[in-house]
């Protein structure tokens, strides 16, 4: 009988115009989204569940973000998740990647999972980190951009493309596994789903609930400082061609190729 | 506390370009800051020449920890062992998947930051500021350290420096955590489908998950074709994943890095991750119908449309000019 925890992040969706706020850091506002890179994570979950590899009773799904990013956890017990966890607190604003970390650490720990499965990369941070910090605060094995994984009792065999070529790495559960979007083509919730998803439990933490130090959170807690942004170098911009009629286009592609001499 | 210290990755018998990179900057960056770059190496078979060879690129110390490589829980056994024992105010990995995973080990181990993606790194007032691109390169923001900071370099950001000579080895002595004993590495490196070159071409026609099936890398090949001897095709890590083409053939962050003098992407949409492979082509041309592609930020031209329709086009026309 095993539990797999999720962790989960909304991110501003991938049509919403993004900018840096004046702290150097990403404005998050505006329309938002279930990180694309977490559905892979979920559907893992399931897929794990529904081939018996394990035994699960429970996917609990769980994320760290401002009011609103219930919503992420909306469609996370929508796709298949059982349960799902907010931990909301103004005290968290301006967490770095660490400080993010130790507190999904934290509330991993109340949940004891047998396994805790996460996207790769964030749509918006694109840190790659949180799932070794977690890793590293839980004293488990953790493991990055999985793109298989396989479980045989408590061991899992996990592929992924390292510095070399393939890497196939066994860790012993519990582990944290980050996966990346080659692992699976994660379904689309029915209707019927995403309407039963707002009487599945949601349980709303505040840090005090969750145990978690207040001097290791938020923008004071947090060791990595932001500066303000600047404009990288300019660069020429390219030519863009909308094509409309393939003749032509191609004719000035060729134009465009014959006079840099690479034809 | 003005020493640093640096990971150096290797695999059979030599230090992957990327670390040395890492080496050579540190070395510059603890010299402005009065201190030494300190190298860790992490693995159960490096020779005295390999380890003391970082000091060609400016490293004053070589310390090796006789642990299992190509994971990261044995390598934040040894960078916070060594951090420990000495005085350091920073770690900086040259990039790569063990370079984000073993960064994020080590700051969480010892409290510190992490800034990763840095394509930059100055002194400025005794301490670090890194640079990190955001929102597609649009922006730099930049970070600094309160305590230990970690700094995971952009693939190719860090040119490696030849300056100095090699430096004695000293091994350390490291007991490794319970995480460390229950990952195993079962097979490292290994090369999947075709050994194809695409280092050498001089024109790369690279294939994204845009083609949409494996049986249209044949536009790729036609139009490699119509170049000439020297044009080759290359994919991208979502193609490669997905079984379409060999992963010799992969540009990108787990790839290969190319500079050709003409690159073309059909289908690719120029994630991060595709273009610190690939930026350095002369020129750079991509097909896409997504007009919010990535890769049309950075193309020197770029063209909006079906590349199902364009490139056959494209093919008879370049044979056609060729005669």
């Amino acid at each position: 009988m095993t539990k797999i925890v999720v962790l989960v992040k909304e991110v501003p969706d991938a049509a919403v115009q993004k900018k840096v706020g004046a702290d150097g850091r990403l404005d998050r506002s505006g329309e938002k989204t279930l990180n694309p890179f977490d559905t892979h994570a979920i559907e893992a979950a399931l897929q794990l569940k529904e081939s018996g590899a394990l035994q699960v009773d429970e996917v609990v799904a769980i994320t760290v973000g401002p009011a609103g990013a219930e919503k992420a956890l909306h469609k996370a017990v929508s796709l298949g998740a059982d349960r799902s966890i907010h931990l909301a607190d103004d005290a968290l604003a301006g967490s770095d990647v660490v400080a993010t970390g130790y507190a999904l650490a934290e509330l991993v720990k109340r949940e004891s999972p047998d396994l805790v499965l996460l996207g790769q990369q964030s749509d918006d941070g694109q840190s790659y980190a949180v799932g070794a910090v977690v890793a590293e605060y839980l004293g488990w094995p953790g493991l990055t951009q999985v793109i298989k994984l396989d479980v045989d009792g408590t061991t899992v065999t996990a592929e992924r493309q390292a510095e070399y070529g393939y890497d196939t790495v066994k860790v012993e559960l519990p582990a944290v596994l980050s996966v990346g979007d080659a692992i699976n083509e994660p379904r689309y919730p029915s209707l019927k789903a995403i309407m039963g998803a707002k009487k599945k439990p949601l349980e709303k933490l505040t840090i005090a609930d969750a145990g978690i130090d207040a001097s290791k959170v938020g923008a004071e807690g947090s060791k990595a400082k932001w500066q303000s942004a600047k404009e990288p170098p300019a660069k020429a911009a390219g030519t863009i061609i909308e094509d409309e009629d393939t003749a032509k286009t191609v004719e000035q592609i060729v134009a465009w190729l014959d006079e840099r001499k690479l034809i | 506390m003005s020493n640093i210290l640096v990971y150096a990755l290797h695999h059979e018998g030599a230090i992957n370009k990327n670390s040395l990179g890492a080496i050579s900057t540190a070395s510059k960056l603890a010299g402005e800051l009065g201190g030494e770059a300190h190298v860790v190496l992490v693995g159960e078979d490096i020779s005295d020449d390999v380890a003391g060879s970082v000091g060609t690129y400016g490293a004053a110390k070589a310390l090796r920890v006789n642990a299992p490589a190509g994971v990261a829980q044995p390598v934040v056994d040894a960078l916070a062992k060594v951090a420990g024992d000495g005085d350091y105010a920073y770690a900086i990995f040259g990039g790569g998947l063990l370079g984000f995973e073993a960064g994020a080990g080590l700051a969480a181990r010892l409290g510190g930051g992490i800034a990763v993606e840095i394509t930059d790194v100055r002194v400025d007032g005794g301490q670090l500021v890194a640079e990190r691109p955001v929102l597609g390169d649009s922006q730099i923001s930049e970070i600094k350290f309160d305590g230990f900071g970690v700094v995971v370099a952009r693939l190719n950001a860090f040119e490696p420096v030849q300056s100095g000579s090699a430096v004695a080895v000293e091994d350390v002595s490291v007991d490794l955590s319970d995480a460390s004993g229950k990952v195993t590495v079962v097979t490292r490196g290994e090369q999947r489908g075709a050994d194809v070159n695409i280092e050498d071409a001089q024109v790369l026609i690279t294939g994204g998950r845009g083609l949409g099936k494996p049986e249209n890398f044949s536009l790729a090949e036609d139009l490699a074709g119509a170049f000439g001897g020297s044009a080759g095709v290359a994919a991208t890590r979502a193609a490669v994943d997905a079984g379409w083409f060999p992963y010799a053939g992969q540009i990108g962050q787990t790839g290969k890095t190319v500079a050709p003098k003409l690159y073309v992407g059909l289908g690719v949409s120029g994630a991060i991750q595709h273009k610190v492979g690939m930026q350095s082509s002369d020129a750079i041309v991509a097909i896409n119908k997504d007009a919010n592609a990535p890769i049309f930020e950075f193309a020197d031209l770029g063209v909006v449309g079906d590349l199902h329709a364009i490139t056959p086009a494209l093919t008879e026309a370049i044979k056609a000019k060729k005669g």
